[in-house]
């Protein structure tokens, strides 16, 4: 080399300040701004939620745990957790319950064609259709569904019941109902959604596994039960803690939708409304931080339950 | 005769789906009830969206009046204007398309940057720097509510659109950055490896080379970050308060109507701007269909 060692070292030396100058460029900007923006946020919401903090003072007044005290005598703290727990129950249950059937049917439910098995006619039409409220905002949803849900015959739900001769139902204004037609709108929302995600999963498994058992006259509800089930399990378990998950959330539409914003007589709130309302409305930021933490909490012991419940189930299969 | 004969048979085979294969004959009770389901779902979702359109154009007493399923009587585009205009929903969208515009382009700059440095270039911290975008995902947005907005606040940007925007990056990066180092990961090495021979600088390798080839990955998560950007409405009510109702976005600007509507009781103006919020969608979902069904279900395929 022309250059001889010294200048081979330096050049190696300046290849690799080239290579931090590089990696340094390329993270520096996502990096602070993710610091700044999320990070930091989460960091300070832990301390904030030990304050007595109203956003008028200057130095927020550290008050231990009062904050989480108070939150285990506040009724409408225990019936936000109450209706999560409901949602995290019945809208997972409902949602893939449905989208199990109609993607079983539009996948494989045209029964076996030239040796393939095939959905009904149409079914990608159908796919299509169901998709399409998931690109919808939540709130836009929320609007949509407030006519819809109008409590007087003026409401669409309420006409069509005037049409068949049934008196019109207080959708959203009745207590016991009002929490139902909401999740009734996260279920129309998102059926589509998992009808795609549970179509990828049965495409997947292998043909002569159904031809098999078709030739061994296994007919549909085996099928379905005893093969389809089995072996898309893992997909249905990732829909499952996305579904746990959107029931922690909800806040678009319970805001947008519900009377009073977490009405009638708090029998839809839920803690994020609480959090955004504590914060934005009462200006209590410490108790508002305090309600996120414990959101925070709820949402990890889901996690890592259902990551608990996942790996304990591949052992088994195994 | 014998032709149309077998002709109707062969029909009637793959009407009744897998009539060939089962003994209980060609009829099969099966396939019509499946039918029947599919359809009704097929109604519960097209109906309501279809009612909106067509309250649009109806009069305030026809949607108020005891026929809410009724045609409208004329067609009107009157409530139109008046959403456009009265109820700004056109200075509402212009805003959510700079809004989104920009920070999706940045974030898929920045991301996809990020990224690629951390699947590809080994250096003190890149594990340590990669968990932490990660564990963003882990976290619900409503914990950092609070200091999240005394944070936009401090720094001057509470009620800018610039502050939206940075805020969308941040909370849109660990996702794009999660996706695309897996994606960037599954890139062969030997094409950057030869362009790095030639004398191409890094930077160049990124743009001119290694951009190129992720581009489906890309692609799926602009639209992922496009339509969750697009359908965002807790950071705009909180960032954008009421004093600046000029700088709103869409989501913000349609539960507004929806909660002023019971005073001033514009329901074809509250319908048509539902409408004008739904259509653009409809029309990209229509055109994109097939990458925004991969690029939503991205996150679960992994």
């Amino acid at each position: 080399m022309r250059q001889g060692d010294g200048g081979l070292a330096a050049g190696l030396f300046s290849a690799r300040l080239r290579r931090y100058g590089f990696i340094f460029s390329f993270l520096a900007i996502p990096l602070i701004l993710y610091v700044v923006f999320v990070i930091s946020p989460y960091a300070q919401a832990f301390y904030i939620s030990l304050t007595n903090w109203r956003g008028i003072s200057a130095n927020p007044q550290f008050i231990g745990f009062e904050n989480f005290t108070r939150l285990l005598d506040d009724d409408v703290f225990w019936a936000a957790v109450r209706h999560h727990g409901l949602l995290l129950l019945a809208m997972p249950l409902i949602t893939i319950a449905i989208a199990l059937f109609f993607s079983f049917l539009l996948n494989l439910g045209g029964g076996s064609r030239g040796g393939a098995m095939t959905g009904v006619w149409g079914s990608k039409f159908y796919r299509v259709v169901y998709f399409f409220p998931q690109v919808l905002a939540v709130a836009v949803v929320g609007v949509l569904f407030q006519a819809i849900y109008r409590p007087d015959n003026t409401g669409v739900l309420n006409g069509l019941l005037k049409w068949i001769g049934v008196d019109p139902v207080g959708w959203l204004i009745n207590t016991d109902l009002a929490l139902w037609s909401i999740m009734a709108v996260v279920v129309w929302q998102s059926v589509g959604f998992y009808v795609v995600l549970f179509s990828a999963g049965m495409s997947a498994i292998p043909r002569d596994v159904f031809e098999a058992a078709a030739l061994d006259g296994a007919g549909r509800f085996r099928l379905f039960f005893s093969i389809t089930l089995p072996l898309i399990w893992d997909t249905i378990q990732v829909g499952w803690v996305y579904l746990g998950i959107a029931a922690f959330d909800c806040f678009a539409l319970v805001q947008v939708l519900s009377v009073d914003r977490g009405g009638p007589d708090n029998a839809t709130t839920v803690l994020p409304l609480e959090i955004w309302r504590t914060a934005f409305t009462f200006s209590k930021f410490g108790y508002a931080s305090a309600m996120g933490v414990a959101l925070f909490f709820l949402t990890i012991t889901f996690a890592a339950l259902s990551l608990r419940v996942t790996r304990r189930e591949r052992i088994e299969l195994s | 005769m014998m032709a149309t004969q077998t002709s109707a048979v062969r029909v009637a085979k793959a009407d009744s789906t897998d009539a060939g294969r089962r003994p209980r004959g060609p009829v099969n009770p099966f396939g019509a009830l499946s039918h029947i389901a599919l359809i009704v779902w097929t109604i519960l979702v097209v109906g309501p969206i279809l009612w909106t359109f067509l309250a649009s154009f109806k009069t305030n007493p026809e949607i108020v009046g005891d026929a809410p399923l009724a045609l409208p009587q004329s067609f009107s585009w009157a409530s139109w204007g008046r959403a456009w205009e009265k109820a700004h929903i056109g200075r509402y969208m212009l805003n959510t398309i700079f809004v989104v515009s920009v920070s999706t382009a940045f974030t898929m700059l920045f991301g996809s940057m990020a990224a690629y440095v951390l699947a590809r270039y080994k250096f003190f911290g890149n594990r340590a720097i990669y968990y932490l975008f990660v564990s963003g995902l882990s976290f619900p947005v409503f914990l950092a509510l609070v200091p999240l907005f005394f944070v936009v606040r401090n720094l001057g940007l509470i009620d800018t659109h610039l502050g939206v925007i940075l805020v969308y990056i941040a909370y849109s990066l660990p996702f794009t950055v999660f996706f695309l180092t897996a994606f960037f990961k599954t890139l062969p090495n030997s094409v950057a490896e030869a362009a790095m021979m030639d004398g191409a600088s890094h930077t160049r390798t990124f743009f001119q080379i290694m951009v190129p080839m992720a581009k489906p990955g890309l692609i799926s998560i602009t639209i992922f970050n496009i339509l969750g950007q697009w359908n965002q409405y807790l950071l705009p009510i909180v960032l954008l308060s009421g004093g600046v109702e000029d700088k709103w976005l869409i989501t913000q600007g349609i539960a507004n109507i929806n909660t002023t509507a019971g005073y001033e009781a514009d329901w074809p103006g509250l319908f048509a701007a539902l409408s004008m919020a739904i259509i653009p969608m409809l029309i990209v979902y229509i055109i994109f269909q097939r990458q925004i069904q991969s690029g939503l279900t991205a996150g679960a395929v992994k």
